[in-house]
């Protein structure tokens, strides 16, 4: 029964060896999660899964109506609600990443007190929950890019790689999210606001072409925008300022870095900490 | 051969801050401090850190031993000792401050039942859940998954929600998760003082057969008993560290539980703590028939004694004194007050120095530690010493003296263990 190998050595002050290796094993784990996660969600609830599609189309209208009818923006060769909803679909699962895979160690509490396991999957199981959402707002789009009669170009096949960008942006930051909770409760009250005024500062209700060409290098510090502007490249083909998306590249692999390894120092004492 | 669990100077300390954010500190202090410094550096005064008021408390202390392959064994001690400090340590779910240990061989950890258990899923779904967090993979789960329903006893409600089954059901059905682990070191909170006395002596037949297997067991637990019949070695902690650690477990229970009244069984007023003009406690403690301090474990079914002695400067008429009882577990059991019987019957108080005696139900405490607080007030509602809140308390453990059924030995489920009397009516005729 002794499995020679499965030698466990812990020390004060050093990571335990073998964590990656560790988390691949937890995979089943973080499915199971994750589906209860999806299971649990609407049951109850009047409306059902109807849900998924209700809060991003109402959102849509209402950026459609405050943009393009009151502020008589353009959507510079796209109908207005492809060119919101094209934006809206990454930035949906940014949004839901911030607040799901941000409250994942919290919300867990009871079960990390109780359990080891690499803490890593408690986020990347509620980053599989946001992303369930995200191939619903996909299918929703598809069909309304039929309704308008909008079809895709050539650039449609770089969209999974758009589509990897958008979840490990959100991943990033719901890693942090999540980390920075469990520190300093404060975060739980700052987080609706960053996403409050997230949904204002990244070109979603709008064109980031409106955007100055001055100010277009600062603005793609957001790596939202790159994101956003290759979203709506793949899907209405205009064309995006590819700075912008080089930037939000290297700008999204540093949050991710940086947030795992905050995390991991946090995740040492996370039980003591919940 | 190697050891199973080798432990080597494990510690782990906290720090206890004195004002009530020490868990998470706000954004605000940690900014503020960092802009401090920062401003200090500028003004080229060197740093110094603030004192914040805080306590180093150190939950473990220095424990180190070896636990061969296949041995069983059964930690002991009163609470804070550092038993689920050891075990939360062993199982990975903190990191130790001082020291490490090394586990020779796949462990699994069971420190509550049915970790991640959700009300709204199905038994099935929350049997593949909770064997996920426990460390299976499904294949495993759904191999034995027969088996774990079956000895749970819900076959029929596999499919019911949880939420539905009753707690009996719901204990079974995590318990038998858990059982049907096959880690090669179990580390065990006492989970299975749990379920009916039929589901209890299925459990303990279970640890039995892991020990048959050649698992290594940690287990921790409360049941003296259940420590007694089940390990092979015993570990005594006191205040962090390791009193006793020997195969001769019979012996390391003994020299816990002769320790055991050496805690707080009295207390006495160190200065003029909890003082109102209408009461101001002396001496709080336990005394056995004698009148003696007890300072040893006690019978059920002896008697045993609650001693209030406490100054009086003004008497109040509406003055009531009594004590509570809470369990180990902190639940409240009941509270007595001098005033519970007829009017006359009351003990006199009167100003000046008064002894108050209670004695304690007998046959009625369950085995286990119970800790027993002075409460004193007036009618109106106004506290010199609220139970509960800090105020002057003793433990009592209560170890043996079941009475005089040969069929009643140890410790029942329950908080409570009352002796009730039964008898055979006659049946009515229909």
């Amino acid at each position: 029964m002794i499995q020679p190998g499965a030698l466990l050595r812990v020390e004060a002050g050093r990571f335990a060896g073998g964590y990656w290796q560790e988390l691949w094993q937890h995979r089943e784990l973080a499915w199971f999660l994750a589906r209860r996660d999806l299971l649990v969600r609407y049951k109850d609830t009047a409306l059902g899964v109807a849900w998924a599609l209700i809060r991003p189309l109402l959102t849509m209208l209402i950026l459609v109506v405050v943009f393009h009818h009151f502020g008589g923006f353009s959507g510079q060769g796209a109908a207005y609600p492809v060119l919101v909803f094209a934006a809206l679909l990454p930035w949906q699962l940014f949004s839901s990443a911030i607040s799901e895979v941000g409250n994942s160690l919290l919300q867990n509490s009871h079960v990390i007190t109780r359990v080891y396991f690499p803490r890593l999957v408690l986020p990347l199981a509620a980053m599989a929950v946001a992303l369930v959402d995200f191939a619903v707002t996909l299918a929703l789009l598809a069909l309304l890019m039929l309704w308008y009669g909008h079809a895709p170009g050539s650039a449609i096949f770089a969209l999974p790689a758009f589509m990897a960008l958008a979840a490990c942006t959100a991943l990033a930051a719901g890693i942090w999210a999540s980390a920075l909770q469990v520190r300093y409760r404060d975060v739980r009250l700052i987080l609706p606001f960053v996403v409050q005024f997230g949904l204002y500062l990244s070109p979603v209700g709008f064109s980031s072409a409106i955007v100055p060409d001055t100010w277009r290098l600062l603005y793609s510090l957001n790596p939202m925008v790159g994101v956003i502007d290759g979203f709506r490249w793949c899907l209405l083909g205009q064309p995006p300022y590819w700075p912008a998306a080089g930037l939000s590249v290297i700008v999204t692999a540093v949050l991710l870095a940086t947030g795992v390894r905050y995390f991991r120092t946090v995740e040492r004492t996370v039980a003591d900490l919940v | 051969m190697t050891a199973a669990i080798s432990v080597r100077g494990l510690s782990k300390h906290y720090f206890l801050r004195h004002d009530s954010d020490w868990v998470s500190p706000t954004l605000r202090d940690v900014l503020s401090r960092q802009l401090r410094r920062a401003a200090r550096s500028l003004a080229g005064r060197p740093a110094q850190t603030p004192s914040a008021p805080s306590e180093e408390f150190w939950a473990l202390r220095d424990v180190s031993f070896d636990l061969a392959h296949g041995a069983r064994l059964g930690v002991i001690g009163r609470n804070g000792a550092g038993k689920s400090t050891l075990l939360k340590l062993l199982s990975r779910i903190t990191e130790p401050t001082e020291g490490g240990f090394e586990l020779n061989g796949r462990a699994a950890s069971l420190l509550d039942v049915g970790t991640g258990f959700h009300p709204e899923l199905s038994g099935r779904e929350n049997v593949f859940l909770n064997g996920a967090i426990l460390g299976m993979s499904r294949q495993q789960i759904a191999r034995r998954f027969d088996e774990i329903v079956a000895f749970a006893g819900v076959e029929r409600f596999v499919d019911t929600p949880l939420k539905h089954y009753s707690s009996g059901m719901y204990v079974r059905l995590a318990f038998s998760v858990a059982a049907h682990l096959e880690p090669d070191i179990l580390i065990l909170d006492e989970v299975f003082a749990v379920g009916d006395a039929d589901f209890q002596s299925k459990c303990v037949g279970k640890m039995n057969d892991l020990g048959r297997e050649g698992r290594t067991l940690v287990f921790v637990s409360h049941n003296l008993g259940a420590v007694e019949q089940l390990c092979t070695e015993a570990l005594l902690l006191d205040g962090g560290r390791v009193a006793a650690h020997s195969r001769d477990v019979a012996g390391v229970v003994h020299t816990y539980l002769s320790r055991a009244g050496a805690a707080a069984v009295e207390w006495r007023n160190a200065g003029a703590e909890f003082a109102v003009d209408w009461f101001t406690p002396l001496r709080f403690a336990l005394a056995d028939a004698d009148g003696a301090t007890l300072r040893r474990t006690a019978r059920r079914d002896e008697p045993v004694f609650v001693e209030i002695e406490a100054e009086i400067a003004d008497y109040d008429p509406q003055l009531r004194v009594g004590y509570a009882v809470y369990a180990e577990t902190g639940e409240l059991l009941y509270w007595s007050e001098h005033t519970d019987g007829a009017a006359h019957e009351w003990p006199r108080l009167s100003a000046g120095r008064n002894l108050l005696r209670a004695e304690l139900p007998r046959a009625l405490l369950n085995e286990g530690s119970y800790r027993i607080s002075l409460l004193a007030g007036l009618d109106e509602g106004d506290w010199a010493v609220h139970p509960g809140a800090g105020g002057p308390s003793v433990t009592l453990d209560v170890h043996g003296g079941f009475g005089d059924s040969p069929r009643w030995t140890g410790r029942r489920p329950g908080l409570i263990a009352p002796l009730a009397r039964w008898t055979r009516a006659a049946a009515a005729a229909c």
